[in-house]
């Protein structure tokens, strides 16, 4: 039995398991789970995982969510190339600094400003109050600086010569923000050297593959249009701004 | 071969009483498993972090760190799984097999910005903004966290936990300490987390026989004893934090 993969390549999380799958070549389904239709709430997708949440990892009876626990296993499991998860103690421990940090810093503020600039216009029809907005943008900010002053450094990659995991998992939540037009790599030339180097790493087409949904979410007033607002964003966007 | 601990004690504590969950965690790992360390103890909201660097919010965010020869470290999570492969902890830990440690990743990835968010908010919301800062804090936001915990409760007893001992099956292992850890910090607020969830108390009295009773006592001591500490901590020694706290906490 093939390899499952349950995947909305609008979350970051999901970009970054198809993008391990496809650039080691490892054979999976791809099992769409419609984010913007709330099929995460459907008694389907219920039976996979109850935290209702992509990406889910399903391998015969095995089933595993959290993109960096998937991450971690699909290179140990396949044997990936070592750069990506590397065996040696202080280079792993790297990776791992990085994984555990995003969390709550680029990913819950890069994820916050996606909202802002192009969920909740779309659903709203209004933007966000100037205040909220211009603070989420300088939450993001404040972790990019982050990223760049202690993560990256002077290096080519976020643990050295060669990209990782970490590298992997950073790209797609920075481009979660790109795809409502905020350019975070304009202005800031290492990031965008750095960016350049990982899409070269990742192969330029995948690349671009896993990111196509994200650059168009311009489109997503239409979708809401078309499929009508799911209760659940309702409810998500009023704690939002509780 | 020893490392340096950077982590956080209460104002008060002797010892090493951590209110600072990811401290904690490390903290436990570390006694529990004889890693030697020195530990350097930053006093919260005492001199160490007024400095430039330090007169932030983020500070905390940097601890705790180990310091391994030239060899520096953050994040509590990384540093636990770099010393569990140091000193070949006890493999129950951090699993060898592929599949129980991918349930240990899952768990301490998933826990982030869950029951850690949620937990944390209860403590401030609670306790240390109305009482340590005098500051009120409005009903629906403690009442969002209080909603939003009990729902990662709830999930965590569902998915996580289901019907065995520990969260990967039979034995403790990282997931666990975290997890307990993160859960006591509403506790210290005055939240019976563990009435009317007797499975969720069953898990935590096995989490603390085995991580030994002593040492599991002694590290929740301060945030065990918060309310109390509360009403003597001078809050113009959080004075320099407080545009940060409120921002971050009521924006």
């Amino acid at each position: 039995m093939p390899l499952e993969l349950y995947l909305d390549l609008h979350s970051q999380p999901c970009r970054s398991v198809f993008l391990f799958a496809k650039i080691n070549k490892i054979p999976f389904e791809f099992k769409s789970v419609d984010l913007s239709a709330g099929e995460q709430y459907g008694a389907e997708f219920g039976k996979v995982s109850i935290i209702r949440k992509v990406p889910v990892l399903k391998d015969g009876d095995f089933i595993l969510t959290e993109s960096t626990a998937i991450l971690q296993y699909l290179a140990a499991n396949h044997h990936t190339p070592d750069h990506w998860y590397p065996a040696d103690l202080q280079k792993r421990a790297r990776v791992d600094e990085f994984l555990s940090w995003q969390h709550s810093n680029i990913r819950t503020h890069g994820s916050k400003v996606f909202w802002f600039r192009g969920v909740i216009p779309a659903i709203t029809g209004a933007p966000v109050p100037k205040e909220k907005m211009d603070a989420a943008v300088e939450d993001l900010n404040v972790s990019l600086k982050t990223f760049e002053d202690k993560f990256l450094q002077s290096r080519p990659f976020i643990i050295g010569e060669k990209i990782s995991l970490a590298d992997l998992v950073a790209i797609v939540e920075m481009m979660q923000p790109v795809g409502t037009g905020l350019d975070v790599f304009q202005d800031r030339p290492a990031l965008n050297a750095w960016r350049d180097r990982v899409k070269k790493e990742i192969g330029v087409e995948v690349f671009d593959e896993a990111h196509e949904v994200i650059m168009n979410v311009d489109t997503l007033p239409q979708t809401f249009e078309n499929k009508g607002l799911p209760e659940f964003l309702k409810l998500k966007i009023q704690k939002m701004f509780n | 071969m020893s490392c340096a601990l950077v982590s956080v004690q209460s104002s008060t504590g002797c010892g090493v009483a951590v209110i600072y969950t990811p401290c904690r965690s490390v903290y436990i790992f570390t006694k529990k498993n004889n890693i030697q360390f020195d530990h350097k103890k930053i006093t919260l909201f005492d001199g160490y972090q007024y400095g430039e660097e330090y007169g932030k919010i983020n500070l905390l965010r940097k601890l705790p760190a180990i310091k391994d020869g030239d060899f520096c470290l953050a994040e509590s999570i990384a540093i636990m799984m770099y010393l569990a492969e140091k000193f070949h902890t006890p493999d129950h830990w951090y699993p060898a097999d592929l599949q129980k440690r991918a349930r240990v990743n899952e768990y301490l990835s998933w826990q982030h910005t869950a029951i850690r968010t949620h937990g944390s908010r209860i403590l401030w919301f609670k306790l240390l903004i109305p009482k340590a800062m005098g500051v009120e804090v409005p009903k629906e936001k403690l009442d969002n966290a209080v909603e939003s915990f009990d729902g990662s409760l709830k999930l965590f007893e569902e998915k996580f936990l289901q019907g065995k001992p520990f969260i990967v099956g039979d034995q403790i292992s990282l997931a666990d300490l975290v997890a307990i850890v993160e859960i006591m910090q509403p506790v210290g607020a005055g939240m019976d987390v563990f009435e009317n969830r007797p499975k969720l108390k069953a898990w935590k009295d096995r989490v603390r026989e085995e991580i030994g009773a002593e040492l599991f006592d002694e590290a929740h001591q301060t945030i065990l004893s918060l309310q109390e500490e509360v009403k003597t901590m001078d809050p113009k020694k959080m004075e320099p934090l407080r545009s940060k706290i409120l921002k971050y906490f009521l924006s």
